[in-house]
């Protein structure tokens, strides 16, 4: 098991470097961040020139390639160079929004997981029930839901809630605009409430959505091995309902879904773009979207190559669950 | 009815000892054979009520988008109204900042999200089963290569080189529906080389791998078979999903860009308005979500219909 671990570990080495090489070339086919000076009136080709001569944009893509990567490795991921913008660092600024946006997510994918799983293989084993319709239905609802709507919907009747207990003479509780600067302070019923505040909106509207693809996922699986032969058997050998849904079902029943919450942790940390947008958050997603809108290629560089090392590492996560989910699948 | 026996068969496990025996001579009766079995679900899937009624919305919403410009005739570039005019009857939706009718933006915009929701489910699944059936069964060198490429193509978040390359490219419908689709095959294929992989231990193939069953025959006639309820849930959630991610492009203004417009480019420029103006918000929002709404149900409809090892099935 360890050894097949290193081995992964090291064959991701070449996969994220032929990726950097890819979404250099994206990046930089993508648009130039001069692009806009150029456009404008009373700006000589010389001062476009001089720029790009300051920032090395006039070297070939190569070179450029090669500074960035050596500059990378030793911890240097350079300068946001978008015009107009504080010349910040991209290191900090990747990892101030990574922290930001990871405090949403993992609670919110934590949450989507247990209650998904739950009920998922209740739906199954009582299909047809009205449990099962209710958690069917709601699940396809939810996940027929553009999450800017269910954001949006959110934002309308959060504020209104607001508007209610403000009328009632109570503090405003839900953020709806953006979390509060500072973090949370007095005393610890009062920190909770501003914690839940902040939290609650934004964690709903994404809890909502990866819940309903886990219970549908889970549903769907549950269903097919609850249907397979083995299983047939182990009633057959008049094991107990409990045991034969838990021990037999279950397990194999998760295979399917492992594959999913490794597909969807990576989805999660650019899925939050939108929840960010509509609640305000200064995560990765509005770091995405702030550099792509500028067209700032080493912070774009610095955003890709994070996301993709979490990718590498969820992947692994599940692919080593296959192997302890079905003992059939060895990973030597 | 399970007392049918027509429907109640031992399913395409039972298969293999007709295929691997008729591998080299028996096409006429294996076409017989395919006939039989997809009237079988299609009788199935219209006994399914609600599939039924899903797929009689979602082609409502196909007549809505295709069909609609015939009946609706106010042009969709019209801007000669004035802007954010409530409704009334010259525009029963009302207009939009810009004075367009929003009926007729509802109208163009359903018709290209369900292009590009068809477009981008049926490219990725396809390529996504092949690769990751392949890398599933095959193992070895194929696999690794397959599922190292794939990975590659994960490491990099689908949303964000999405709107990196419509910034690059250009806003239209089919460019959106090309980038989208060639960032959603690696789901499915990875989801299918799951699969496989704990499919192709199985007895049953092993029986036809050693009646000499060739590597195409053994995914297309045992393996994808097996696993078309996963398949089948794949397709539909990605129709679904590729409505969902356009509109999330389009919310944060790197999706479909005018002239050209879609559900969720009329979504993300209307959604100010869902407190004064509440229609110019739920009339997008109801279409949207009764499409994706729509398509899954056909895929539960499907699912049911496709797996004869559902035997759990009611009266």
């Amino acid at each position: 098991m360890i050894r097949y671990i290193i081995r992964r570990l090291l064959i991701s080495i070449p996969i994220l470097a032929i990726g950097s090489i890819l979404a250099f070339f994206l990046v930089a086919a993508a648009g130039n961040p001069l692009a806009e000076l150029k456009a404008k009136p009373g700006v000589t080709p010389q001062q476009i020139h001089d720029l790009e001569a300051s920032l090395g944009l006039d070297q070939p893509i190569i070179v450029r390639y090669w500074k960035w990567l050596v500059g990378f490795l030793q911890g240097d991921w350079g300068q946001s160079i978008a015009l107009g913008q504080a010349k910040v660092d991209i290191f900090s600024s990747v990892m101030r929004a990574l922290w930001i946006t990871a405090r949403l997510v993992v609670g919110a994918e934590l949450l989507a997981i247990v209650l998904g799983v739950a009920v998922g293989v209740l739906a199954a084993v009582k299909q047809y029930s009205i449990f099962d319709y209710l958690a069917t239905s709601s699940a396809f609802l939810m996940f027929s839901m553009p999450i800017v709507c269910v954001a949006v919907i959110l934002k309308t009747y959060g504020i209104r809630f607001n508007n209610l207990l403000q009328s009632m003479g109570m503090d405003r509780w839900l953020s709806t605009v953006s979390p509060a600067a500072g973090g949370f302070h007095g005393s610890f019923g009062e920190q909770l409430f501003q914690y839940t505040g902040t939290y609650l909106l934004p964690t709903l509207s994404l809890t909502l959505i990866s819940f309903a693809a886990y219970s549908r996922f889970q549903r769907a699986s549950m269903l097919e091995t609850l249907n397979s032969d083995y299983v047939r058997t182990a009633r057959a050998k008049g094991i107990s309902q409990r045991r034969v849904i838990f021990r037999h079902a279950f397990r194999n029943a998760l295979i399917p879904v492992s594959t999913l919450f490794s597909l969807n942790a990576a989805a999660l940390f650019s899925g939050a773009i939108i929840t960010e947008t509509v609640f305000g958050w200064k995560g990765m997603g509005n770091l995405l979207v702030q550099s792509i809108r500028t067209f700032d290629p080493y912070m774009l560089m610095g955003w890709l190559m994070v996301t993709a090392t979490l990718v590498i590492l969820f992947n692994l996560v599940a692919d080593i669950m296959y192997g302890i989910l079905d003992p059939r699948i060895r990973l030597a | 009815m399970p007392s049918d026996p027509a429907l109640n068969p031992m399913g395409p496990t039972a298969l293999p000892t007709a295929g691997g025996v008729a591998v080299a001579s028996g096409s006429e009766f294996d076409a017989s054979k395919a006939r039989k079995q997809s009237t079988l679900i299609i009788r199935r899937f219209f006994r399914h009520r609600l599939a039924v009624t899903a797929l009689v919305v979602f082609l409502l919403i196909c007549l809505f988008g295709f069909l609609g410009p015939l009946f609706w005739t106010i042009p969709v570039e019209d801007t000669s109204s004035r802007g954010y005019l409530p409704p009334s009857g010259a525009h029963p939706l009302g207009t939009i900042q810009t004075g367009k009718d929003m009926l007729a933006q509802l109208i163009v915009g359903t018709r290209l999200s369900v292009q590009i929701a068809l477009v981008v489910a049926v490219g990725s699944t396809l390529v996504g089963v092949v690769l990751g059936a392949l890398a599933g069964y095959l193992r070895g060198a194929t696999d690794s290569v397959i599922s190292r490429f794939t990975d590659l193509m994960l490491i990099i978040p689908q949303i964000a080189v999405a709107a990196i390359l419509v910034r690059a490219l250009s806003g239209s419908w089919y460019t959106v529906a090309f980038i989208l689709a060639a960032f959603a095959w690696m789901q499915i294929a990875r989801i299918t080389r799951g699969e496989t992989l704990s499919l192709a231990q199985r007895e049953f193939i092993e029986a036809a791998r050693a009646s000499g069953a060739k590597t195409g025959w053994i995914i297309f006639r045992h393996l994808v078979p097996n696993m078309i309820g996963t398949i089948t849930v794949n397709t539909t959630l990605a129709v679904a999903t590729a409505v969902l991610s356009e509109a999330a492009l389009s919310f944060i203004g790197l999706g479909v860009q005018p002239p050209d417009t879609s559900l969720g480019l009329i979504i993300s420029e209307n959604y100010s308005q869902i407190t004064n103006r509440p229609w110019l918000f739920w009339g997008p929002f109801v279409i949207i979500v009764l499409l994706s709404l729509a398509v899954n149900f056909i895929g539960d409809g499907l699912r049911d219909a496709f797996d004869p090892r559902q035997t759990k099935v009611r009266a």
